[in-house]
């Protein structure tokens, strides 16, 4: 049985007001990934995750929790939680993902920045400053919230001095590009998909993959923000040969991850259809959103889901050959003159 | 007077609800991922006569749709379902108890 909906919705909405994300995570944890790559503060361009992928592994220990709670009495008590939430940040007690499965989603913000790096774009990164855009509580209709939160969004990036974001996924990229200049006067900050960005600088591969794999769109791309192509055409270029199903493009069809705050069991019949659409065309399948990414492996049977910067990471690193050509001396090393 | 009629009637001039334009053909329906047991024809139907019980009673299918705009793709007149749908869940946050 589903929990109350204002309630779960109250609480989600509190949390973006109270602690600037729908499920508040230590902001230490969620940019760890980018000290790794000593990315530099600020700037006039950065890459923006608004923690979506890193959001993951919180969120799937909470619905874990959800799903158990529905079927007991203690469902009844969510509106008492919604109000000692206000309080205490319920999340930090019980939704503690381990480093395995943090580092699992981490790794597609890093795969973004090092793919950004090795196509030359010169970004920076904003740390602490990189905040949830508010994309579930504005799925949820929790308008006044999601506003609120916008204006504290854009004015850290006025403060930040930055014209231009670089988003890694399609929520929110369509809450940056598409949502945001209709809450926000004024609003002319320029927002891009690093997708589209690799896209446009005609990015190469080094170690092209030579493997075939099913695409599966994310609606928020084909739908809301028409990103089809840069996809594809960086998939080809990293020598994937990518297989279309029957339902792609502008046709996709949803994985189902976006039930899975309030109706789980609704969110894993939806993922199941489309895995029975995708599982007979390849072996692997191509996934650009983390929503997806999650909810369809929930559902995988017999079909390897990966996200598309773990593909063109791997494309991009160089070849075997070239590497040990690095590392081996040559004749003019220093050692010779020792 | 219907705090859900006002309510909507108010959004068709802020926010763009845009029920009317709905011709009731049901192409919507037809490519659902999620099946929704309720035609967004008559839903917002519901909302266009100010019918708010019939509407709180949608509560779970509101908040259940996908918002992944399958739908809007084949409706002929264009309707912006789910952005219909995301603001009767804003409605049913504020009045829906």
């Amino acid at each position: 049985m589903p929990l109350p909906t204002q309630d779960v919705v109250g609480i989600l909405a509190d949390n973006l007001r109270i602690r600037r994300n729908v499920l508040p995570i230590p902001a230490r944890q969620a940019t760890r990934w980018a000290r790794a790559l000593d990315l530099p503060r600020g700037g006039e361009v950065v890459l923006y995750t608004g923690l979506m992928y890193q959001l993951i592994p919180y969120i799937e220990r909470l619905v874990a929790l959800e799903r158990r709670l529905g079927d007991t009495p203690l469902a009844r008590l969510t509106g008492l939680g919604r109000r000692l939430n206000r309080f205490v940040n319920g999340v930090a007690f019980v939704a503690r993902p381990s480093a395995g499965e943090r580092a699992e989603y981490e790794r597609v913000p890093a795969n973004a920045a090092r793919l950004l790096r090795r196509a030359g774009v010169e970004f920076g990164y904003l740390y602490e400053d990189d905040l949830y855009a508010g994309t579930l509580a504005y799925d949820l209709g929790a308008d006044e919230a999601v506003a609120a939160h916008a204006r504290r969004v854009v004015a850290i990036l006025r403060k930040n001095g930055v014209r231009e974001v670089i988003t890694i996924d399609p929520h929110t990229t369509n809450m940056l590009r598409s949502v945001y200049p209709r809450l926000i006067g004024g609003y002319d900050l320029r927002v891009r998909n690093y997708l589209e960005v690799l896209a446009e600088r005609g990015m190469e591969f080094a170690s092209p993959l030579g493997r075939r794999a099913v695409i599966h769109d994310p609606c928020v791309y084909a739908r809301y923000e028409n990103i089809l192509e840069p996809p594809r055409r960086l998939l080809a270029s990293a020598g994937v040969d990518v297989a279309e199903p029957e339902k792609a493009g502008s046709l996709t069809w949803c994985c189902g991850g976006p039930a899975e705050a309030l109706y789980p069991a609704k969110a894993a019949a939806v993922a199941a259809a489309r895995v029975a659409q995708l599982r007979d065309i390849a072996p692997d399948c191509v996934t650009m959103c983390p929503i997806c990414l999650v909810n369809l492996r929930k559902a995988a049977d017999g079909i390897r889901f990966r996200d598309i910067s773990e593909y063109l990471v791997e494309a991009s690193a160089p070849p075997p050959d070239a590497t040990s050509a690095v590392r081996r001396p040559g004749p003019a090393s220093g050692r010779a003159g020792r | 007077m219907s705090t859900l009629i006002a309510a909507p009637l108010d959004m068709t001039v802020r926010d763009g609800f845009d029920a009317e334009a709905c011709m009731n053909c049901g192409f919507c329906s037809a490519t659902c991922p999620l099946g929704v047991p309720i035609l967004p024809r008559r839903l917002f139907r519901y909302v266009l006569f100010g019918m708010d019980d019939a509407v709180r009673a949608e509560t779970e299918t509101i908040f259940s749709c996908l918002l992944c705009r399958s739908c809007e793709q084949s409706c002929p007149a264009g309707v912006h379902i789910t952005e219909n749908v995301r603001l009767l869940r804003g409605w049913l946050l504020r009045e829906g108890r």
